[in-house]
């Protein structure tokens, strides 16, 4: 069978739709490029009544929201996740990473947590501060008109609060704290750690008259469906199309790879058609990856050719290495003062955090080098499979019997509502070459397209900062009256440091650098070996901060947008 | 009402007359507005890929448990939970035919379930000589009693089937039943719905002791300037 080659030659071929990816569509279109946009999964609009999950109820379901075929659960906004039926991948033996893939217009945008934070001038030259890792080619200095620029289009609350390495930005007013949130606040008081209100990108405010304003049910991890929050597809997809742009839009469609001429320039790409499982091939002057650090580095290991023998963008054998996900782990703790609630209110409040501490220790002090920020959960939530499980556990912190059945059960879930909070530190892991993923051979997903194996391990670094999470975390849990849930997870469990992977920060695959024989872009996020192949989701990240990577992702795409849109008027590529 | 009405009610009505706020949506020219996809988008579907609908389909047209084991379920559910006015109980809240759905979708759960079912009609009629859904209230008591509490401190699965039965089905009645249009009323969750969060409500702090820090609340919105255009000075500071 012949590859169906389509005629039209776009100025750029966009792989990917989230973050980074949509930002590139929204700047190369808005510039009057003719633009394509691939994307493996299906089309996704947040208001589309057919798929939308916003305002469902539990018994809409059978299932009651049990997270059957979507890990976060029934109503969460990502299709695919953990596993993907015909899709695997593979690991080293002994090595773990846990990949979230998200197959849809928008990508894992439509569900994420929204917490949208700079990195900081001590982010970008972290080497300079303890000598682990490397050093990013740009500095904050660079970055920040791109984050200016980000939080005036996309939206951001928060406040200004003069934190050196936690700058501010052009924030819209944060929402007043929730109850449990109050708590916190005077708990962590108590141990001297910061709290300022969260950062994330929700519209307390209008932003312009495209969007409409946060209603704050809580469930930004649904997608908004008047786009109060930031999903890739409302917020620039979308609006690149209204403004006239040239955006055609090729879903269902899985990349295999770069295609290259004589020269080893790029000529587009060929993908593989979902709808009959026949290969296409696109053809653009410039192809920019953005299908995540993962499955940009695949695509690029996969583009094996004459002049690129060890794979596209990869003389220096640097493509996947690095690979790095933020550290995560996390406690729960139960609150007697925020027992016996009114139920009078409201108090969904946005999808997130109200709160949030940014990270406020002295590495040099401590025994691991990099920090980490508290995220802060609990509330009167809306009742989903599982509410109610175990409605009396915590009878046994005050001596009583736990179990049982009859009408006690309903006056204990009351009792009980509302008086759980949970806490997640996020941190920064150091950039290992030692981990890595890379092309496993003797496996093809059920495009007949080779899949990545992972190898990735903690080191000792991380152990020690998950164990002072747990600490800090039990610590806050007394301040605030309060009693930890279950057993502290003790060196035997890595102090329940979770697995590479499962925060879904995983950056560093492609990393940039000025040097073309250790990183793989340069600092514009051009491949040093093509230079008419550029990156822009989250796989040129020297390295990923204690903050998580989306707004950076954004600013970044947008500065390399800007670059290639200047390359291309003067005809350098 | 219909909840195309509620939700216009909810928007522009009490909420809105009572903070002085009008919400308003996306209601770009000519577009359906907001409330008619969310209400329409909630008739129809439940945001279902066309996969997950046909799983759901595929577990809809099985039996697992046969018209005995659901008339045990349903007896031993509102012995769980009995019924209450006005919410009622596990029969209102569906909660036979939630557990039934369940057990097919998560397979590792059905031996569990059917095998303590089993287990409860064996020892009932060990001990009374009849069925456990048609024993007395006193007798089925007496039964539940003896598996009703669990140690704690021994984890589930080191416990015997039966006590992992009852902790199972406990479990599943309850969020069954808080799950439902009626347990969320029992409940009084107040979510799900368009509003306007402006802080806890004072009588709530005072319940609970805490109070908002007025340093700290003048960074917060001012909910009557959302519908205002966000536009900043050059140095951020928010003009609007």
């Amino acid at each position: 069978m012949q590859i169906k080659e389509l005629t039209e030659v776009y100025d750029v071929i966009i792989v990917g739709s989230g973050a980074g990816g949509g930002m590139a569509t929204k700047q190369l279109a808005d510039a009057g490029l003719n633009v394509a946009v691939v994307e493996a999964g299906p089309f996704f609009d947040p208001k589309n009544p057919e798929q939308m999950t916003q305002f469902k109820w539990p018994y809409e379901s059978p299932r009651r929201g049990a997270p059957k075929t979507r890990d976060f659960g029934e109503w969460d906004m990502a299709y695919g996740g953990w596993e993907i039926e015909g899709e695997p991948y593979t690991h080293t033996e002994g090595t773990k990473f846990d990949w979230f893939r998200s197959h849809m217009l928008g990508g894992r945008t439509n569900h994420w947590g929204r917490i949208s934070l700079r990195f900081g001038p001590k982010d970008f030259k972290h080497k300079d501060v303890d000598g682990f890792g490397d050093n990013w080619p740009i500095s904050y200095e660079d970055v920040k008109p791109y984050y200016d620029k980000v939080d005036k289009l996309i939206g951001v609350f928060g406040s200004k609060e003069g934190r050196p390495n936690d700058p501010d930005g052009f924030f819209l007013p944060p929402p007043k704290p929730r109850l449990h949130e109050l708590f916190y606040i005077n708990g962590a008081k108590k141990s001297g750690i910061p709290v300022i209100p969260g950062r994330l990108s929700m519209l307390t405010k209008k932003i312009n008259n495209d969007r409409g304003v946060c209603f704050y049910c809580g469930q930004c991890s649904r997608s908004c469906s008047v786009y109060a929050d930031f999903s890739s597809g409302s917020c620039l997809i979308f609006p690149a199309q209204k403004n006239g742009g040239r955006v055609k839009i090729f879903v269902n469609s899985v990349v295999r790879e770069v295609t290259t001429n004589e020269e080893g320039k790029a000529t587009g790409v060929s993908y593989i058609s979902k709808d009959d499982r026949k290969e296409y091939k696109l053809k653009a002057k410039v192809v920019v990856l953005a299908a995540s650090a993962c499955s940009s580095a695949r695509i690029l290991l996969n583009s094996k050719s004459k002049q690129h023998p060890n794979g596209l963008g990869n003389s220096s054998n640097h493509v996947g290495k690095y690979l790095h996900d933020s550290t995560g782990s996390s406690r729960t703790g139960f609150i007697p003062g925020l027992m016996n609630r009114k139920t009078s209110y409201n108090e969904d409040g946005v999808g997130g955090m109200h709160v949030y501490s940014p990270w406020w220790g002295d590495n040099s002090k401590l025994d691991f080098p990099r920090g980490y920020h508290i995220e802060v959960w609990g509330g009167m939530g809306m009742p989903n499979y599982g509410f109610g499980y175990d409605p009396n556990e915590f009878n046994k912190f005050f001596g009583l019997k736990v179990g049982g059945y009859g009408d006690s059960l309903r006056n204990d879930v009351k009792k009980y509502y509302g008086s759980v909070v949970g806490f997640g530190g996020r941190g920064e892991a150091i950039a290992r070459k030692e981990n890595y993923c890379e092309i496993d051979p003797t496996t093809v997903d059920k495009f007949g397209i080779p899949v990545l194996k992972f190898n990735y391990k903690w080191s000792d670094f991380e152990i020690k900062q998950a164990k002072h999470m747990q600490d800090t975390f039990e610590e806050l849990i007394h301040n605030m009256g309060g009693e930890p849930i279950g057993k502290k997870p003790g060196a035997e469990k890595n102090y329940g440091l979770l697995n590479p992977g499962e925060v879904i920060h995983e950056v560093g695959t492609t990393r940039m650098g000025n040097d073309p024989k250790t990183s793989v872009t340069n600092k514009y996020q051009q491949l040093h070996d093509v230079d008419n192949v550029f990156i822009v989701d989250a796989g040129p990240f020297v390295s990923q901060a204690d903050k998580n990577c989306t707004w950076t992702i954004l600013a970044l795409s947008w500065r390399a947008s800007d670059y290639i849109i200047e390359q291309l008027k003067q005809h350098n590529i | 009402m219909d909840r195309r009405k509620s939700l216009k009610a909810i928007i522009l009505g009490a909420g809105a007359a009572s903070t002085g706020l009008v919400f308003n949506g996306c209601n770009t020219e000519g577009e359906p507005t907001v409330e008619t996809n969310i209400s329409e988008g909630a008739e129809k579907f439940f945001g279902r890929t066309p996969e997950e609908l046909a799983l759901i389909e595929k577990l809809n047209a099985e039996k697992l448990f046969n018209a005995h084991e659901m008339e045990t379920i349903t007896i031993l559910s509102t012995i769980i939970l009995p019924p209450k006015e006005p919410h009622g109980g596990p029969v209102e809240a569906e909660v036979p035919e939630f557990i039934e759905f369940i057990a097919k979708d998560y397979p590792e759960m059905q031996d569990t379930l059917i095998g303590g079912l089993m287990w409860l009609d064996h020892k009932c009629n060990t001990m009374f000589q009849v069925e456990f859904k048609t024993a007395t209230l006193e007798q089925q008591k007496q039964i539940l009693d003896t598996i009703a509490f669990h140690d704690p401190e021994i984890p589930l699965n080191e416990q015997p089937l039966e006590i992992q039965f009852f902790h199972m089905m406990r479990g599943l009645t309850v969020t069954g039943y808080y799950t439902s249009k009626v347990g969320i009323a029992d409940l009084g969750y107040k979510g799900n719905m368009p509003n306007v969060w402006d802080g806890v409500p004072e009588d709530v702090l005072e319940q609970h002791g805490v109070a908002y820090d007025p340093e700290w609340i003048a960074k917060c919105v001012d909910q009557s300037k959302r519908g205002i255009i966000a536009e900043w000075d050059d140095e951020g500071n928010l003009l609007t």
